[in-house]
């Protein structure tokens, strides 16, 4: 062993320092590892019998051992996107209010807010958005939407406040201080000098933050937003109340739809079968290759825009 | 001080009268009175916290961004106010450029960095901008490095030449004066010294103020001086004779390297 081989006191502790600290390091590589190994392990069953069309067909009939994931799958994309979809720009938003527009005092205490609604548990957003959230949806918001854009698509069905629309928006909510707090660091990272030339090039505070503030903390607003969704795409609770948990597909955004952990939340304890239970965990197995696929993609994505912008 | 030269038909001439600046509560500039002379360098000098950027900042009223600063007083640039609530900030600000202690290329290509101003104050076609870009950047002697690389990221350039990517979005604007805040300070001697000649092919074309900590650098690129001490404009007059026959101890005491 050449690790120990070394004399001095001084190159021996660093040795153990250098052997403890990588041993940490690859842990995390390991329990990842064990832990896919382990979800493609126990959902074989499930894989050996459905295949790909686990994924792509929409038949969830535990009665007669027929499971198709897709509505789920499904759900969980579009609720995220939704989430992201009001999340990202309002973050974006209050945190440039924040920063730019209010003296620093009170955007502190905001700051601080902000934080606080950070660290409410999920299932109290969950119960907040069953009991009032969504009669306040469908007893305003949605008529009034299908007042605005007609009873189609989108917008069909009836307006019963739980479903995917409400999901999404609950998510929203939740993500929105993770995002608005980064945002708002980034923000105050960038140079004050790079925003007096902007402004002293005679932009306005608007074409100032979109022009070059947002370009400049572009990497961090991403970070941001990723975080927020990687937090949206394995939420629990929350959505599990407010979706619907229906197996189906609807174009209405009104629908009650499903999600991947809303399925797993509601049906692990009634899974008694063994292909049932196979299904739900390769139902898990997807939300983890899901998750890291989108952080893959986001990376890559990432360093092309870093390079085209020239951000450090 | 009659040897300043005062032609009022010029654009580009600034007259400051009476200025006192606060941070707060605190006073950094005493009535200051100020003739800057069209098409000319005036340089600003003096040592540390003597008040030099924060004069040069109120001519184009950037240091509005921070709360608590507030100015009394009087600058003219061609005859208005600028310092009255009227004046547009916006207008003001195409009229008089800025260049800062550090080079600040905005997060995109080095054809957008000077294209910036032009889309912000102008409505050009393509062939229009176009043409405009190249001219500021010959301009700023930076179109023979630049011309294969205006896609490539402002940032990806080296610190001097970032300087002068900044000066070229300044020009494309095409302002009466330019503000140079330190242009230098953050730059290896010899962009330094790409700076100094471009700043010396600028003259008569440009109003151009700049603040420095660096004497020989006022001695070579002015052609007026001001020297500052705590907020106050202790002597102001031709670069040459100020800086062989200080008429005041205290602008000898400096420029001898006595204190500072």
């Amino acid at each position: 062993m050449s690790l120990f081989q070394e004399t001095s006191t001084q190159n021996r502790s660093d040795t153990i320092f250098k052997t403890i600290t990588m041993g940490g390091a690859a842990l995390i590589l390991i329990i990842m590892a064990a832990l896919f190994i382990q979800l493609v392990n126990s959902s074989w069953l499930s894989i050996e019998r459905f295949g790909l069309r686990f994924i792509y067909t929409n038949v969830w009939d535990p009665i007669h051992h027929i499971f198709g994931a897709a509505s789920s799958i499904y759900g969980t994309l579009i609720s995220t996107l939704i989430a992201m979809l009001i999340a990202v720009p309002l973050g974006i938003l209050i945190a440039m209010f924040l920063v730019e527009l209010m003296p620093p005092a009170v955007s502190k205490w905001i700051g601080v807010g902000i934080e606080l609604l950070a660290a409410v548990p999920s299932i109290i957003y969950g119960m907040w958005g069953l009991f009032v959230f969504a009669p306040f949806m469908a007893g305003h918001v949605q008529p009034f939407m299908k007042n605005v854009f007609g009873d189609i698509g989108l917008f069909s069905g009836p307006p019963i406040g739980i479903g995917m629309l409400t999901a999404g928006i609950i998510l929203a909510f939740m993500i929105l201080p993770f995002i608005t707090a980064v945002v708002r660091d980034v923000f105050t990272m960038v140079p004050s000098v790079v925003k007096e030339s902007a402004h002293g090039m005679g932009s306005t505070l608007w074409e100032v933050t979109r022009q070059v503030t947002i370009r400049y903390g572009f990497q961090g607003i991403i970070g941001a937003a990723f975080l927020g969704l990687s937090r949206a795409i394995g939420e629990t609770m929350a959505v599990t109340f407010v979706i619907g948990n229906s197996h189906r597909i609807a174009a209405s955004l009104f629908a009650p739809a499903n999600s991947i952990t809303a399925t797993l939340a509601n049906e692990f304890a009634e899974a008694s079968e063994p292909l049932y239970l196979s299904a739900l965990i390769e139902l898990g197995m997807l939300l983890f290759v899901l998750t890291f696929l989108i952080q893959v993609l986001s990376q890559w994505w990432l360093k092309r825009v870093k390079k085209s912008m020239g951000v450090q | 001080m009659n040897e300043i030269k005062n032609n009022t038909d010029e654009k580009g001439h600034i007259s400051v009268r009476n200025l006192n600046f606060f941070y707060g509560e605190h006073q950094a500039l005493f009535d200051n009175t100020l003739e800057i002379v069209p098409g000319k360098v005036t340089a600003i000098i003096g040592p540390s916290g003597c008040g030099k950027s924060t004069h040069l900042r109120v001519y184009n009223r950037i240091f509005e961004l921070y709360r608590d600063q507030r100015v009394e007083g009087e600058v003219l640039l061609d005859g208005e106010n600028i310092l009255s609530t009227e004046q547009d900030l916006i207008e003001l600000r195409k009229r008089v450029g800025m260049i800062f202690q550090k080079p600040t290329p905005f997060p995109m290509s080095v054809y957008d960095n000077v294209a910036y101003g032009l889309k912000l104050h102008y409505k050009l076609s393509k062939g229009e901008i176009a043409g405009r870009i190249e001219t500021a950047l010959q301009q700023a002697a930076l179109w023979d490095e630049v011309k294969d690389k205006l896609n490539k990221p402002g940032t990806a350039l080296s610190g001097g030449q970032q300087q002068r990517l900044c000066i070229a979005r300044a020009l494309a604007v095409e302002p009466e004066v330019i503000l140079m805040d330190e242009p230098t300070s953050a730059i290896d001697p010899v962009a330094t010294a790409k700076i100094e000649d471009l700043i010396e092919q600028l003259r008569n074309k440009y109003t151009i103020v700049i603040v420095t900590h660096n004497m020989q650098q006022a001695a070579r690129v002015s052609d007026y001086t001001a020297f500052f001490y705590e907020g106050h404009i202790v002597e102001y007059g031709v670069t040459k004779e100020l800086f062989t026959r200080p008429k005041k101890k205290q602008t000898e005491n400096y420029i001898t390297g006595r204190f500072g």
